[in-house]
Protein backbone atom coordinates (compact mmCIF):
# COMPACT_ATOMS: atom_id res chain seq x y z
CA UNK A 1 0.00 0.00 0.00
CA UNK A 2 2.65 2.36 0.97
CA UNK A 3 6.27 2.06 -0.06
CA UNK A 4 8.99 4.70 0.84
CA UNK A 5 12.66 4.70 -0.81
CA UNK A 6 15.49 6.84 0.55
CA UNK A 7 13.10 9.52 2.60
CA UNK A 8 15.61 12.79 3.53
CA UNK A 9 13.12 14.93 5.68
CA UNK A 10 14.50 18.48 5.88
CA UNK A 11 13.12 21.24 7.81
CA UNK A 12 14.74 24.07 6.42
CA UNK A 13 18.02 23.69 7.11
CA UNK A 14 17.61 21.50 9.13
CA UNK A 15 17.81 17.09 7.92
CA UNK A 16 16.04 15.30 10.13
CA UNK A 17 15.59 12.19 8.55
CA UNK A 18 18.75 10.77 6.51
CA UNK A 19 17.32 8.85 3.94
CA UNK A 20 14.93 5.72 5.15
CA UNK A 21 12.98 2.99 4.02
CA UNK A 22 10.09 1.51 4.70
CA UNK A 23 6.95 -0.14 3.48
CA UNK A 24 3.33 -1.10 4.84
CA UNK A 25 1.47 -3.54 3.29
CA UNK A 26 -1.84 -3.58 2.67
CA UNK A 27 -3.97 -4.33 6.03
CA UNK A 28 -1.31 -4.23 7.81
CA UNK A 29 -0.20 -2.24 10.99
CA UNK A 30 3.31 -1.58 10.89
CA UNK A 31 4.63 0.47 13.52
CA UNK A 32 7.43 3.08 13.76
CA UNK A 33 9.05 3.51 17.27
CA UNK A 34 11.96 5.95 18.18
CA UNK A 35 12.92 8.26 21.28
CA UNK A 36 12.09 11.79 21.25
CA UNK A 37 13.43 13.89 18.46
CA UNK A 38 14.47 10.84 16.13
CA UNK A 39 12.31 11.77 13.06
CA UNK A 40 9.12 10.32 13.40
CA UNK A 41 7.28 13.04 13.27
CA UNK A 42 9.09 14.17 10.26
CA UNK A 43 8.82 10.90 8.45
CA UNK A 44 5.17 10.82 9.05
CA UNK A 45 4.89 15.07 7.50
CA UNK A 46 6.92 13.79 4.51
CA UNK A 47 4.15 11.39 3.70
CA UNK A 48 0.88 13.84 4.36
CA UNK A 49 3.21 16.34 2.34
CA UNK A 50 3.73 19.00 5.67
CA UNK A 51 7.29 18.20 5.43
CA UNK A 52 10.05 18.71 2.55
CA UNK A 53 11.30 15.70 1.74
CA UNK A 54 13.58 14.13 -1.20
CA UNK A 55 12.57 10.26 -1.96
CA UNK A 56 9.93 7.76 -3.19
CA UNK A 57 6.99 8.01 -1.79
CA UNK A 58 4.57 5.31 -3.22
CA UNK A 59 0.98 4.68 -2.26
CA UNK A 60 -0.90 2.30 -3.92
CA UNK A 61 1.70 2.16 -7.17
CA UNK A 62 1.91 5.71 -7.70
CA UNK A 63 4.15 8.22 -6.38
CA UNK A 64 3.15 11.24 -4.59
CA UNK A 65 5.99 13.03 -3.75
CA UNK A 66 5.61 15.81 -5.49
CA UNK A 67 1.71 16.33 -4.73
CA UNK A 68 0.64 19.15 -2.89
CA UNK A 69 -0.84 18.13 1.03
CA UNK A 70 -4.19 18.19 -0.28
CA UNK A 71 -3.63 15.83 -3.11
CA UNK A 72 -2.23 13.63 -1.15
CA UNK A 73 -5.23 13.70 1.61
CA UNK A 74 -7.47 12.65 -1.62
CA UNK A 75 -5.69 10.02 -2.70
CA UNK A 76 -5.80 8.25 0.80
CA UNK A 77 -3.54 9.48 3.05
CA UNK A 78 -5.39 10.51 6.24
CA UNK A 79 -3.98 11.43 9.73
CA UNK A 80 -4.10 11.71 13.47
CA UNK A 81 -1.43 13.98 13.87
CA UNK A 82 1.09 14.44 16.98
CA UNK A 83 -1.39 16.65 19.13
CA UNK A 84 -4.69 15.65 17.73
CA UNK A 85 -5.12 18.99 16.88
CA UNK A 86 -8.95 18.53 16.64
CA UNK A 87 -10.77 21.93 15.42
CA UNK A 88 -12.00 22.75 19.13
CA UNK A 89 -13.96 25.50 17.99
CA UNK A 90 -15.76 23.31 15.45
CA UNK A 91 -18.40 20.89 17.48
CA UNK A 92 -17.84 17.11 17.39
CA UNK A 93 -19.90 16.53 14.39
CA UNK A 94 -18.49 19.55 12.53
CA UNK A 95 -15.34 18.07 13.47
CA UNK A 96 -16.14 14.53 11.54
CA UNK A 97 -17.25 16.74 8.69
CA UNK A 98 -14.57 18.46 7.88
CA UNK A 99 -12.86 14.94 8.07
CA UNK A 100 -14.98 13.98 4.89
CA UNK A 101 -14.21 17.53 2.90
CA UNK A 102 -12.23 15.95 0.53
CA UNK A 103 -14.71 13.27 -0.10
CA UNK A 104 -16.78 12.84 -3.35
CA UNK A 105 -19.51 10.73 -2.27
CA UNK A 106 -21.12 13.33 0.49
CA UNK A 107 -24.16 11.15 0.41
CA UNK A 108 -22.59 8.45 2.72
CA UNK A 109 -21.36 11.34 5.18
CA UNK A 110 -24.34 11.40 6.82
CA UNK A 111 -24.57 7.48 7.79
CA UNK A 112 -20.39 7.34 8.18
CA UNK A 113 -20.95 9.81 11.15
CA UNK A 114 -24.00 7.73 12.73
CA UNK A 115 -21.69 4.85 12.62
CA UNK A 116 -18.77 6.56 14.45
CA UNK A 117 -21.26 7.61 16.63
CA UNK A 118 -22.21 3.93 17.27
CA UNK A 119 -18.58 3.10 17.89
CA UNK A 120 -17.79 5.74 20.36
CA UNK A 121 -21.20 6.56 22.09
CA UNK A 122 -19.34 8.92 24.02
CA UNK A 123 -18.52 11.47 20.54
CA UNK A 124 -22.62 10.63 20.14
CA UNK A 125 -23.67 12.02 23.28
CA UNK A 126 -21.56 15.32 23.05
CA UNK A 127 -22.02 15.27 18.99
CA UNK A 128 -23.02 19.28 19.44
CA UNK A 129 -20.42 20.07 22.04
CA UNK A 130 -17.36 22.37 20.85
CA UNK A 131 -14.45 19.61 20.65
CA UNK A 132 -12.05 21.58 22.65
CA UNK A 133 -14.44 20.67 25.63
CA UNK A 134 -13.50 16.93 25.02
CA UNK A 135 -11.02 15.15 27.44
CA UNK A 136 -7.64 14.12 25.82
CA UNK A 137 -8.89 10.74 25.75
CA UNK A 138 -12.33 11.90 23.74
CA UNK A 139 -10.10 14.01 21.67
CA UNK A 140 -7.80 11.15 20.42
CA UNK A 141 -10.90 9.11 19.86
CA UNK A 142 -12.37 12.65 17.40
CA UNK A 143 -9.25 12.72 16.25
CA UNK A 144 -8.90 9.02 14.51
CA UNK A 145 -12.64 9.07 13.68
CA UNK A 146 -12.37 12.34 12.01
CA UNK A 147 -9.34 11.15 10.12
CA UNK A 148 -11.42 7.95 8.68
CA UNK A 149 -14.28 10.21 7.28
CA UNK A 150 -12.01 10.25 4.31
CA UNK A 151 -11.98 6.63 3.89
CA UNK A 152 -8.56 6.60 3.65
CA UNK A 153 -6.47 3.91 1.92
CA UNK A 154 -3.58 4.32 4.72
CA UNK A 155 -3.86 5.75 8.56
CA UNK A 156 -1.45 7.49 10.18
CA UNK A 157 -1.22 7.67 13.62
CA UNK A 158 1.29 9.78 15.61
CA UNK A 159 1.72 8.41 19.22
CA UNK A 160 -1.94 8.72 19.87
CA UNK A 161 -1.12 7.67 23.73
CA UNK A 162 0.79 10.67 24.57
CA UNK A 163 -0.69 12.46 27.68
CA UNK A 164 -2.82 9.79 28.62
CA UNK A 165 -3.59 7.84 31.95
CA UNK A 166 -2.74 4.18 31.30
CA UNK A 167 -6.30 2.83 31.32
CA UNK A 168 -7.25 5.66 28.72
CA UNK A 169 -4.37 4.58 26.87
CA UNK A 170 -5.21 0.84 27.16
CA UNK A 171 -9.17 2.25 25.28
CA UNK A 172 -6.99 3.71 22.60
CA UNK A 173 -4.84 0.73 21.66
CA UNK A 174 -8.26 -1.77 21.78
CA UNK A 175 -9.60 0.83 19.34
CA UNK A 176 -6.55 0.89 17.40
CA UNK A 177 -6.93 -3.25 17.20
CA UNK A 178 -10.19 -3.33 16.31
CA UNK A 179 -9.27 -0.53 13.54
CA UNK A 180 -6.90 -3.74 11.99
CA UNK A 181 -9.15 -6.27 12.34
CA UNK A 182 -11.54 -3.92 10.40
CA UNK A 183 -9.40 -4.37 7.62
CA UNK A 184 -7.92 -0.95 7.64
CA UNK A 185 -3.71 -0.66 6.73
CA UNK A 186 -2.22 1.62 9.96
CA UNK A 187 1.14 3.57 10.50
CA UNK A 188 1.50 3.80 13.71
CA UNK A 189 4.22 6.23 15.19
CA UNK A 190 4.32 5.34 19.33
CA UNK A 191 6.77 5.41 22.06
CA UNK A 192 4.87 3.02 23.98
CA UNK A 193 6.62 -0.15 22.36
CA UNK A 194 5.28 -2.93 24.19
CA UNK A 195 1.58 -1.93 23.50
CA UNK A 196 2.42 -1.05 19.86
CA UNK A 197 4.32 -3.94 19.73
CA UNK A 198 1.61 -6.39 20.89
CA UNK A 199 -1.04 -5.11 17.62
CA UNK A 200 1.56 -4.92 14.66
CA UNK A 201 3.09 -7.18 12.42
CA UNK A 202 6.33 -5.29 11.53
CA UNK A 203 8.54 -2.97 14.08
CA UNK A 204 10.88 -0.25 12.32
CA UNK A 205 12.99 1.63 15.29
CA UNK A 206 14.24 5.12 14.11
CA UNK A 207 17.08 6.83 15.66
CA UNK A 208 18.17 9.76 14.93
CA UNK A 209 17.03 9.96 11.45
CA UNK A 210 18.04 6.74 10.47
CA UNK A 211 16.31 2.92 11.11
CA UNK A 212 18.73 1.38 13.39
CA UNK A 213 16.66 -2.20 13.44
CA UNK A 214 13.34 -3.48 11.59
CA UNK A 215 11.67 -6.58 11.82
CA UNK A 216 8.60 -8.62 12.22
CA UNK A 217 6.87 -7.84 15.56
CA UNK A 218 6.96 -11.07 17.19
CA UNK A 219 11.04 -10.62 17.05
CA UNK A 220 10.73 -7.54 19.48
CA UNK A 221 9.47 -10.53 22.18
CA UNK A 222 7.03 -8.03 24.74
CA UNK A 223 9.07 -5.28 23.66
CA UNK A 224 9.95 -4.65 26.90
CA UNK A 225 14.09 -4.14 25.61
CA UNK A 226 13.02 -1.91 23.07
CA UNK A 227 11.59 0.15 25.68
CA UNK A 228 14.15 0.72 27.85
CA UNK A 229 16.71 1.73 24.14
CA UNK A 230 13.71 4.10 23.32
CA UNK A 231 12.84 5.75 27.22
CA UNK A 232 16.76 5.51 27.80
CA UNK A 233 16.18 3.63 31.26
CA UNK A 234 18.71 0.52 31.66
CA UNK A 235 18.56 -2.48 33.64
CA UNK B 1 -39.64 59.84 22.36
CA UNK B 2 -39.57 59.84 18.08
CA UNK B 3 -35.97 61.59 18.93
CA UNK B 4 -34.55 58.69 20.76
CA UNK B 5 -36.07 56.35 18.02
CA UNK B 6 -34.20 58.36 15.33
CA UNK B 7 -30.95 58.35 17.72
CA UNK B 8 -31.67 54.49 17.96
CA UNK B 9 -32.02 54.11 14.44
CA UNK B 10 -28.94 55.97 13.41
CA UNK B 11 -26.73 54.25 16.17
CA UNK B 12 -28.23 51.12 14.27
CA UNK B 13 -27.34 52.06 10.93
CA UNK B 14 -23.76 53.93 11.27
CA UNK B 15 -23.11 50.20 13.41
CA UNK B 16 -24.49 48.66 10.12
CA UNK B 17 -22.79 49.48 8.17
CA UNK B 18 -18.84 49.37 10.21
CA UNK B 19 -20.07 45.84 11.29
CA UNK B 20 -20.34 44.97 7.42
CA UNK B 21 -16.77 46.14 6.55
CA UNK B 22 -15.62 44.74 10.25
CA UNK B 23 -16.84 41.66 9.34
CA UNK B 24 -14.78 41.69 5.61
CA UNK B 25 -11.84 42.75 7.04
CA UNK B 26 -12.33 40.11 10.40
CA UNK B 27 -12.91 37.13 8.23
CA UNK B 28 -10.07 37.76 5.76
CA UNK B 29 -7.61 38.35 8.73
CA UNK B 30 -8.86 35.18 10.81
CA UNK B 31 -7.58 32.62 8.00
CA UNK B 32 -4.75 34.41 6.79
CA UNK B 33 -3.68 36.98 8.82
CA UNK B 34 -3.89 39.92 6.41
CA UNK B 35 -5.22 42.74 7.42
CA UNK B 36 -6.86 43.94 4.44
CA UNK B 37 -6.71 47.42 3.82
CA UNK B 38 -6.92 47.78 0.49
CA UNK B 39 -10.87 46.53 0.98
CA UNK B 40 -11.96 49.74 0.85
CA UNK B 41 -11.04 50.31 -3.12
CA UNK B 42 -12.60 47.04 -3.31
CA UNK B 43 -16.09 49.22 -1.86
CA UNK B 44 -14.53 52.35 -4.36
CA UNK B 45 -14.54 49.54 -7.26
CA UNK B 46 -18.20 48.62 -6.71
CA UNK B 47 -18.84 52.28 -7.06
CA UNK B 48 -17.15 52.92 -10.50
CA UNK B 49 -18.50 49.50 -11.99
CA UNK B 50 -21.93 51.15 -10.84
CA UNK B 51 -21.15 54.38 -12.51
CA UNK B 52 -19.99 52.33 -15.73
CA UNK B 53 -22.76 49.56 -15.95
CA UNK B 54 -25.47 52.84 -15.21
CA UNK B 55 -24.26 54.45 -18.05
CA UNK B 56 -23.80 51.51 -20.72
CA UNK B 57 -25.85 49.25 -19.70
CA UNK B 58 -28.94 49.82 -17.40
CA UNK B 59 -30.61 51.90 -14.99
CA UNK B 60 -32.59 49.81 -13.52
CA UNK B 61 -31.25 50.04 -10.01
CA UNK B 62 -31.56 46.41 -8.19
CA UNK B 63 -29.89 45.48 -11.63
CA UNK B 64 -27.30 48.06 -10.45
CA UNK B 65 -27.00 46.29 -6.97
CA UNK B 66 -26.74 42.87 -8.39
CA UNK B 67 -23.79 44.37 -10.66
CA UNK B 68 -22.00 46.05 -7.92
CA UNK B 69 -22.37 42.80 -5.82
CA UNK B 70 -20.68 40.91 -8.82
CA UNK B 71 -17.74 43.74 -8.89
CA UNK B 72 -16.81 43.58 -5.38
CA UNK B 73 -16.71 39.99 -5.39
CA UNK B 74 -14.85 39.63 -8.67
CA UNK B 75 -11.93 41.98 -7.27
CA UNK B 76 -11.80 41.15 -4.11
CA UNK B 77 -11.00 37.49 -5.09
CA UNK B 78 -8.82 38.78 -7.79
CA UNK B 79 -6.95 40.81 -5.79
CA UNK B 80 -6.06 37.57 -3.59
CA UNK B 81 -5.09 35.71 -6.96
CA UNK B 82 -2.98 38.74 -8.13
CA UNK B 83 -1.08 40.54 -4.85
CA UNK B 84 -1.59 38.17 -1.74
CA UNK B 85 -1.35 35.17 -2.94
CA UNK B 86 2.86 35.99 -3.37
CA UNK B 87 2.82 37.34 0.32
CA UNK B 88 0.97 34.36 2.03
CA UNK B 89 3.60 33.10 3.21
CA UNK B 90 5.26 36.18 4.78
CA UNK B 91 5.06 38.12 7.80
CA UNK B 92 2.33 40.13 8.96
CA UNK B 93 3.60 43.22 8.27
CA UNK B 94 4.91 42.22 4.88
CA UNK B 95 1.44 41.38 4.03
CA UNK B 96 0.36 44.82 6.03
CA UNK B 97 2.77 46.78 3.23
CA UNK B 98 1.02 44.64 0.27
CA UNK B 99 -2.54 45.72 1.13
CA UNK B 100 -1.18 49.40 1.97
CA UNK B 101 0.63 49.55 -1.28
CA UNK B 102 -2.49 47.80 -3.43
CA UNK B 103 -4.77 50.31 -2.22
CA UNK B 104 -2.90 53.22 -2.65
CA UNK B 105 -2.30 51.98 -6.58
CA UNK B 106 -5.73 51.54 -7.15
CA UNK B 107 -6.89 55.13 -5.60
CA UNK B 108 -4.27 56.15 -8.19
CA UNK B 109 -5.83 54.04 -11.03
CA UNK B 110 -9.27 55.66 -9.81
CA UNK B 111 -7.85 58.80 -10.39
CA UNK B 112 -6.07 58.02 -13.53
CA UNK B 113 -9.27 56.65 -15.16
CA UNK B 114 -12.00 58.15 -13.52
CA UNK B 115 -11.19 61.49 -11.72
CA UNK B 116 -10.37 63.55 -8.80
CA UNK B 117 -13.46 64.86 -8.74
CA UNK B 118 -17.18 63.45 -7.29
CA UNK B 119 -18.69 61.29 -10.30
CA UNK B 120 -22.13 61.44 -9.63
CA UNK B 121 -23.95 58.06 -9.56
CA UNK B 122 -27.62 58.73 -8.40
CA UNK B 123 -29.57 55.55 -9.01
CA UNK B 124 -29.30 54.72 -5.23
CA UNK B 125 -30.54 57.53 -3.89
CA UNK B 126 -33.81 56.36 -3.81
CA UNK B 127 -33.43 54.13 -1.16
CA UNK B 128 -32.89 57.12 1.23
CA UNK B 129 -36.32 59.19 1.78
CA UNK B 130 -38.35 59.89 4.60
CA UNK B 131 -40.96 57.91 6.18
CA UNK B 132 -43.59 58.22 8.98
CA UNK B 133 -43.95 55.17 11.29
CA UNK B 134 -46.57 56.52 13.39
CA UNK B 135 -46.06 59.85 14.88
CA UNK B 136 -41.87 59.08 14.23
CA UNK B 137 -40.24 60.29 11.10
CA UNK B 138 -37.19 58.03 10.28
CA UNK B 139 -34.93 57.60 7.25
CA UNK B 140 -36.09 54.37 5.14
CA UNK B 141 -32.70 54.03 4.63
CA UNK B 142 -31.51 53.12 8.06
CA UNK B 143 -33.84 51.36 8.45
CA UNK B 144 -33.04 49.42 4.98
CA UNK B 145 -29.29 49.21 5.83
CA UNK B 146 -29.91 47.96 9.56
CA UNK B 147 -32.68 45.24 8.36
CA UNK B 148 -30.02 43.73 5.12
CA UNK B 149 -27.00 43.62 7.62
CA UNK B 150 -29.58 41.69 9.84
CA UNK B 151 -30.10 39.50 7.13
CA UNK B 152 -26.43 39.38 5.40
CA UNK B 153 -25.45 38.47 9.20
CA UNK B 154 -28.17 35.74 9.30
CA UNK B 155 -26.42 34.31 5.59
CA UNK B 156 -22.92 34.65 7.05
CA UNK B 157 -24.13 32.60 10.13
CA UNK B 158 -25.69 29.89 8.13
CA UNK B 159 -22.99 30.02 5.57
CA UNK B 160 -20.44 29.42 8.33
CA UNK B 161 -22.32 26.59 10.59
CA UNK B 162 -24.10 24.68 7.43
CA UNK B 163 -21.76 23.83 4.71
CA UNK B 164 -18.54 22.65 4.31
CA UNK B 165 -16.93 25.82 3.05
CA UNK B 166 -18.18 27.71 5.95
CA UNK B 167 -16.75 24.99 8.48
CA UNK B 168 -13.44 25.16 7.07
CA UNK B 169 -13.04 28.73 7.30
CA UNK B 170 -13.42 28.65 10.76
CA UNK B 171 -11.67 25.83 11.13
CA UNK B 172 -8.83 27.33 9.03
CA UNK B 173 -9.01 30.60 11.61
CA UNK B 174 -7.48 27.94 13.81
CA UNK B 175 -5.63 25.61 12.35
CA UNK B 176 -5.32 25.80 8.12
CA UNK B 177 -2.40 22.58 7.81
CA UNK B 178 -4.81 20.56 9.87
CA UNK B 179 -8.01 21.72 6.81
CA UNK B 180 -5.70 20.88 4.03
CA UNK B 181 -4.77 17.24 6.21
CA UNK B 182 -8.32 16.80 5.57
CA UNK B 183 -8.79 17.29 1.72
CA UNK B 184 -9.08 20.98 1.12
CA UNK B 185 -7.50 23.19 -0.83
CA UNK B 186 -6.50 25.93 1.00
CA UNK B 187 -6.77 28.35 -2.58
CA UNK B 188 -10.46 27.28 -2.92
CA UNK B 189 -10.31 28.08 1.35
CA UNK B 190 -9.12 31.43 1.09
CA UNK B 191 -10.50 32.61 -2.34
CA UNK B 192 -13.98 31.54 -0.31
CA UNK B 193 -13.23 33.94 2.38
CA UNK B 194 -12.12 36.71 -0.44
CA UNK B 195 -15.29 35.98 -2.10
CA UNK B 196 -17.61 36.66 0.96
CA UNK B 197 -15.66 39.50 1.96
CA UNK B 198 -16.20 41.14 -1.42
CA UNK B 199 -19.85 40.72 -1.29
CA UNK B 200 -20.25 41.78 2.23
CA UNK B 201 -17.84 45.07 0.94
CA UNK B 202 -20.67 45.47 -1.79
CA UNK B 203 -23.40 45.76 0.20
CA UNK B 204 -21.91 48.31 2.06
CA UNK B 205 -20.87 49.86 -1.46
CA UNK B 206 -24.46 49.84 -1.98
CA UNK B 207 -26.03 51.69 0.97
CA UNK B 208 -22.59 54.20 1.30
CA UNK B 209 -23.48 55.28 -2.84
CA UNK B 210 -27.29 55.58 -1.34
CA UNK B 211 -25.88 57.81 0.78
CA UNK B 212 -23.57 59.68 -1.02
CA UNK B 213 -24.61 60.01 -4.58
CA UNK B 214 -20.92 60.20 -5.73
CA UNK B 215 -17.98 58.35 -6.19
CA UNK B 216 -14.23 59.25 -4.96
CA UNK B 217 -10.87 57.23 -5.65
CA UNK B 218 -10.80 57.50 -1.66
CA UNK B 219 -14.47 57.11 -0.94
CA UNK B 220 -13.95 53.75 1.06
CA UNK B 221 -10.58 54.55 2.68
CA UNK B 222 -12.21 56.36 6.08
CA UNK B 223 -14.84 53.46 6.38
CA UNK B 224 -12.16 50.72 6.29
CA UNK B 225 -10.36 52.46 8.38
CA UNK B 226 -13.35 53.16 11.14
CA UNK B 227 -14.01 49.06 10.28
CA UNK B 228 -10.90 48.61 11.25
CA UNK B 229 -11.14 50.50 14.61
CA UNK B 230 -14.39 48.23 15.16
CA UNK B 231 -12.55 45.09 14.79
CA UNK B 232 -9.68 46.19 17.05
CA UNK B 233 -12.05 46.74 19.84
CA UNK B 234 -14.17 43.78 19.43
CA UNK B 235 -11.16 41.34 19.38
CA UNK B 236 -9.22 41.43 15.77
CA UNK B 237 -9.58 38.06 13.68
CA UNK B 238 -13.23 37.08 15.65
CA UNK B 239 -16.33 37.28 13.56
CA UNK B 240 -19.05 38.50 16.35
CA UNK B 241 -16.09 40.77 17.78
CA UNK B 242 -16.14 42.08 14.60
CA UNK B 243 -20.38 42.73 14.57
CA UNK B 244 -19.82 43.86 18.31
CA UNK B 245 -17.60 46.71 17.75
CA UNK B 246 -19.17 47.64 14.71
CA UNK B 247 -22.28 48.53 16.16
CA UNK B 248 -20.73 49.13 19.80
CA UNK B 249 -18.55 51.93 17.36
CA UNK B 250 -22.10 53.42 16.04
CA UNK B 251 -23.72 54.01 19.10
CA UNK B 252 -20.69 55.59 20.68
CA UNK B 253 -20.19 58.27 18.16
CA UNK B 254 -24.33 58.47 18.15
CA UNK B 255 -24.32 59.03 21.55
CA UNK B 256 -21.43 61.41 21.80
CA UNK B 257 -23.25 63.14 19.15
CA UNK B 258 -26.37 63.64 21.26
CA UNK B 259 -24.77 64.31 24.76
CA UNK B 260 -22.12 66.39 23.31
CA UNK B 261 -23.02 70.27 23.28
CA UNK B 262 -23.07 71.47 20.08
CA UNK B 263 -19.92 73.55 20.36
CA UNK B 264 -18.20 70.69 20.95
CA UNK B 265 -19.30 69.36 17.92
CA UNK B 266 -16.14 68.76 16.25
CA UNK B 267 -14.33 67.13 19.41
CA UNK B 268 -16.72 64.12 18.63
CA UNK B 269 -14.15 62.04 16.64
CA UNK B 270 -11.69 62.61 19.61
CA UNK B 271 -14.44 61.83 22.31
CA UNK B 272 -15.13 58.34 20.51
CA UNK B 273 -11.23 57.38 20.19
CA UNK B 274 -10.70 57.70 23.90
CA UNK B 275 -13.33 55.67 24.61
CA UNK B 276 -12.00 52.74 22.53
CA UNK B 277 -8.63 53.71 24.32
CA UNK B 278 -10.35 52.67 27.63
CA UNK B 279 -11.87 49.53 26.34
CA UNK B 280 -8.31 48.64 25.31
CA UNK B 281 -7.00 49.62 28.27
CA UNK B 282 -9.53 47.23 30.22
CA UNK B 283 -9.25 44.49 27.63
CA UNK B 284 -6.18 44.75 25.47
CA UNK B 285 -6.92 42.06 23.24
CA UNK B 286 -10.62 43.41 22.54
CA UNK B 287 -13.86 42.38 24.03
CA UNK B 288 -14.07 38.84 22.22
CA UNK B 289 -10.00 38.33 21.36
CA UNK B 290 -10.49 34.81 19.59
CA UNK B 291 -8.57 31.90 20.07
CA UNK B 292 -4.85 32.30 21.07
CA UNK B 293 -3.31 30.31 18.97
CA UNK B 294 -3.39 31.50 15.38
CA UNK B 295 -3.79 29.30 11.63
CA UNK B 296 -0.96 29.04 10.00
CA UNK B 297 -0.59 31.03 6.47
CA UNK B 298 0.00 28.18 4.43
N1 LIG C 1 9.40 22.41 12.22
C1 LIG C 1 10.65 22.10 12.56
N2 LIG C 1 11.65 23.00 12.39
C2 LIG C 1 12.92 22.70 12.72
N3 LIG C 1 13.31 21.54 13.20
C3 LIG C 1 12.38 20.59 13.40
C4 LIG C 1 11.00 20.82 13.08
N4 LIG C 1 10.30 19.71 13.38
C5 LIG C 1 11.21 18.83 13.85
N5 LIG C 1 12.44 19.35 13.86
C6 LIG C 1 13.67 18.66 14.30
O1 LIG C 1 13.76 17.43 13.61
C7 LIG C 1 14.16 16.40 14.47
C8 LIG C 1 13.15 15.28 14.44
O2 LIG C 1 11.94 15.76 15.00
P1 LIG C 1 10.61 14.92 14.98
O3 LIG C 1 9.53 15.82 15.47
O4 LIG C 1 10.43 14.31 13.66
O5 LIG C 1 10.91 13.82 16.07
P2 LIG C 1 9.93 12.76 16.72
O6 LIG C 1 10.58 11.44 16.55
O7 LIG C 1 8.56 12.90 16.22
O8 LIG C 1 10.02 13.18 18.25
P3 LIG C 1 8.87 13.16 19.38
O9 LIG C 1 8.82 11.78 19.91
O10 LIG C 1 9.40 14.12 20.40
O11 LIG C 1 7.61 13.61 18.76
C9 LIG C 1 14.35 17.03 15.83
O12 LIG C 1 15.72 17.29 16.01
C10 LIG C 1 13.59 18.30 15.76
O13 LIG C 1 14.18 19.31 16.55
MG1 LIG D 1 6.80 13.40 17.07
Amino acid sequence: MLEIQDLKVTHGPIEAVHGIALTVAEGACVTLLGPNGAGKTSTLSAITGTARSTGLIRLAGTDISRLPVEARAKRGIAISPEGRRIFSNLTVRENLVMGAAGRRDKSAIGSDIRGWFEQFPILGERRDQPAGTLSGGEQQMLAIARALMSRPRILLLDEPSLGLAPQITARIFDIIGDLKRQGITILLVEQNATAAIELSDYVYVLNNGLISSEGPAERYGDGSALMDQITGVHG
Amino acid sequence: MDYAIQQILNALSFGAEYALIALGLAIVFSIMGLVNFAHGEVIAFGGYSMVIVGTLLTRNPFLLMGAVLLACVLVSVLLERVAFRTVRKADLTTGLLTAFGVSIILQNLFLLLGSPRPIPATQFIFLDRTITLGAVQVSSLQIYETLATAVAIGFLLFFLRRTTLGLAMRAAALDFEMVRLCGLRANRVIATAFAVSGLLAGLACIFIMARRGSVLPHMGFDPVLTAFVACVIGGFGSLPGAVLGGFLLGAVEVAVLVLLPQSYGGLAQAVVFALVALILVWRPDGILSPAREKGDKV
